[in-house]
């Protein structure tokens, strides 16, 4: 019993986090029919903007609540101004083409993100160029040489993972009998809470959230009554980078390994936990990426645990087989 | 058209500048380890994971064998010539290991390849040294297969380390003798060659002297939640955990097992050696054990000499890759003193004859199917650091 009130506990701490990835997914695809494969990458940024901040401020040895809120306002704010720049670059010209070109740019703005990351610190490309103009007999200019010693040496970060240090202290509680909780866990879920329900007021209570939800049923009608169109999808795009920010500031607390490649399994099983919800339904992509997570749990912990990635895919494909338009999505007939 | 044609130049320029500045910055400048740019000179190409999840092992090694080229060119080089040492990072992807190897055999012809550390790379280049008829030494690859391969041994690849199904008898004898445990759980790397084998031969072992495996538990390296496998590993209550991985993973597994309040030790292999590993683990890894290739606090003054060297040089304690890295890098360069040239098949042959060479990390012998027959020692992890426990001889 212990047992799978452990594997309830863990199954709820991931679920919150596909649930808050998942609504970044489900906003943008309701107001732009867009699946935005970029988000997951944008998870990634959130994590490694506050691994730089909570450097800065040096967390790791001193650690204290008014740097932690710092590091979290400090990534959301990187990953909102992140949202906003991809789809004013990367979407909004091609919003009159067909929906296919702007897919294809989302994966390609999500390996520019992934890979771009990969690549050494500016620093080492530089003294890399000049290596070789050297090698060519060549100088590097003393001005362009002096630009060399600013450039940032640890961004960006490369392929070694780097740790996230802990914003406060941990302490285990052990109740129910053997279940073991962490104060990460009880911090994690509250504030995912907290984010989730501000965003249920926001989308049903705000006049943006009104403007967002008629755009997403018809944004040509919608730009006719007066919603400046463009800045409510800016808007939406900027709401869930800012989720998938805290998200991943969430995980790398307890979860500290991060890595330029660590939002690509998460962004995927948050795309299929907002598919299962029901992809444009708000409350179906916080109900899939809880259903999401603790079938994971279960899975990976009463089965063969290398089934743990498979099974989210497996329910893709059943969700797509039997009730495509996912739990609380409307079936949508078209007019011929 | 034209705002189109302008972006296409643009890519194209930015291209070429990555391209660049990719390749230069992929090989470390061997300042220290060459001398006069002669074109008499032996060139040993390494490559290592000098960045990614296992980026000591890659720089571990790499300095290793600087120190012994360091060492070899002060005493003039081999036959009068100085040695050179190119590096490539594979980032720790198998793909990149490959084209790395093709590149060092085929573009910058190499008199010998040494790398790499982990089995699937070095699984990845055999091939590739084979095909272009360079010697290959892997310093700790310790799968079989990169030696031989379906019952046939690779003409051009050795190894100076032993082999998993030696170190997986070791851990299985240590915890069976040693810890008196007979309840064990497995959690292994499931992407991984040196993962799955070394625990399929633990395994083996351990059934084989009567012990009962509890779980077999799999993970992928790279994920960054283990609870669920932990939290099923924990309802069977084993009384060790066998974590065969790399330092990265380990590390992590060793602090949420803490987290869900287990309190057994965990056993692993050479994969878990790397400062890393006491630095991410902290307090949750003190108190495992795991096999490795050598203690850099034994007395015994072959490694003490070669601890102080390093040292000196580098300015910390060396790890088992580094003194792997070393060994590997001396007994090529042995080899190719007596080589009638160094290079090629009459090295292969040279190296293939090593015969008790005394390297740091033991008596080095290649045998038939290319690999060492060598003792292995036992660490604890104790105060922030590798102690020695035992010595197992195979």
């Amino acid at each position: 019993m212990t047992e799978f009130l452990q594997h309830v506990v863990n199954g709820l701490s991931l679920g919150t986090i596909y649930a808050l990835i998942a609504l970044g997914y489900t906003m943008v695809y309701g107001v732009l029919k867009l699946i935005n494969f970029a988000h997951g990458d944008v998870y990634m940024v959130g994590a490694f903007a506050g691994y730089y901040i909570a450097t800065a401020l040096d967390v790791e040895r001193s650690p204290s609540l008014p740097k932690a809120v710092a590091v979290f306002v400090g990534a959301m704010a990187v990953c909102g101004a992140l949202g906003w720049a991809i789809e004013r670059f990367a979407y909004r010209p091609l919003r009159n083409r067909p929906r296919l070109t702007s897919l294809i740019t989302a994966i390609g703005v999500s390996f520019l993100l992934e890979f771009g990351f990969q690549l050494p610190s500016l620093r080492a490309q530089g003294e890399a160029f000049r290596g070789v103009l050297e090698g060519w007999g060549l100088r590097l200019p003393a001005p362009v040489a002096g630009v060399l010693a600013v450039l940032p040496d640890n961004f960006p970060p490369g392929p070694t993972p780097r740790f996230f240090p802990e914003p406060f202290e941990r302490v285990d509680w052990t109740v129910l009998g053997g279940v073991h909780v962490s104060n990460y866990d009880v911090v994690s879920l509250a504030v995912a809470v907290v984010f989730m329900v501000a965003l249920q007021l926001i989308v049903y209570r705000t006049k943006f959230g009104t403007a967002m939800r008629a755009v997403s049923y018809d944004s040509r009608v919608a730009g006719l009554m007066g919603i400046p169109v463009s800045r409510i999808i800016s808007g939406t795009f900027v709401l869930g980078s800012v989720l998938a920010a805290v998200a991943a500031l969430l995980v790398a607390g307890s979860r500290p390994r991060i890595d330029p490649i660590m939002g690509l399994m998460p962004g995927l099983k948050a795309f299929v936990a907002a598919v299962f919800g029901g992809i444009g339904s708000v409350p179906g992509a916080m109900v899939g990426g809880l259903v999401l997570g603790f079938s994971e749990e279960m899975v990976a912990g009463y089965t063969v645990s290398s089934f743990r990635d498979g099974i989210a895919f497996a329910m893709l494909i059943l969700v797509l087989l039997l009730r495509p338009e996912g739990l609380f999505g409307r079936v949508s007939a078209e007019k011929v | 058209m034209r705002p189109a044609r302008m972006v296409a130049i643009l890519a194209a320029a930015l291209g070429a500048a990555a391209c660049e500045a990719k390749k230069p910055g992929a090989d470390a400048a061997p300042a220290a380890a060459s001398a006069a740019p002669s074109a008499d000179r032996i060139l040993v190409g390494h490559i290592g994971s000098m960045t990614g999840s296992e980026a000591t092992f890659g720089l571990s090694t790499d300095n290793g064998i600087k120190l012994a080229i360091e060492q070899w060119n002060a005493k003039g080089g081999i036959n009068g010539r100085q040695i050179g040492l190119k590096t490539y990072d594979d980032q720790g992807k198998p793909e990149e290991a490959a084209v790395a190897a093709t590149r060092l055999t085929v573009n910058d012809k190499v008199n010998v390849l040494l790398g790499e550390v982990a089995s699937s790379r070095s699984l990845a280049m055999a091939p590739v040294a084979d095909a272009n008829g360079v010697p290959m030494i892997t310093p700790s690859s310790t799968n079989p297969r990169v030696t031989k391969e379906n019952g046939k041994v690779r003409p051009f690849v050795f190894r100076v380390c032993f082999i998993d199904p030696f170190q997986g008898t070791v851990a299985a004898k240590f915890a069976r003798n040693d810890l008196k445990v007979s309840k064990v759980a497995i959690l292994r790397d499931v992407g991984n060659d040196y993962s799955m084998g070394l625990a399929d031969y633990f395994l083996a072992k351990f059934k084989e002297l009567g012990g009962t495996i509890v779980d077999d538990q799999s993970y992928k390296a790279g994920d960054q939640d283990f609870k669920a496998q932990l939290t099923a590993i924990k309802g069977k209550n084993p009384e060790v955990i066998y974590v065969p991985g790399y330092y990265t993973d380990v590390a992590l597994i060793a602090r949420q097992s803490r987290e869900l309040g287990m309190r057994q030790p965990l056993l692993g292999g050479d994969g878990w050696d790397s400062s890393k590993l006491f630095e991410i683990g902290g307090k949750a890894i003190e108190g495992s054990f795991y096999s490795n290739h050598y203690a850099s606090d034994d007395p015994s003054p072959r490694i003490q000499d070669f601890v102080k060297a390093y040292q000196k040089r580098f300015g910390s304690t060396p790890d088992g890759l580094a003194a792997m890295g070393y060994d590997a890098a001396m007994v090529a360069f042995d080899a190719m003193k007596r080589a009638s040239e160094p290079a090629g098949t009459s090295l292969r042959d040279a190296i293939a004859a090593t015969k008790d060479y005394p390297g740091v990390t033991g008596i080095i012998t290649i045998d038939q199917n290319h690999d060492a027959s060598k003792p292995a020692v036992v660490v604890e992890v104790k105060g922030g650091t590798s102690v020695y426990v035992t010595t197992v001889k195979p």
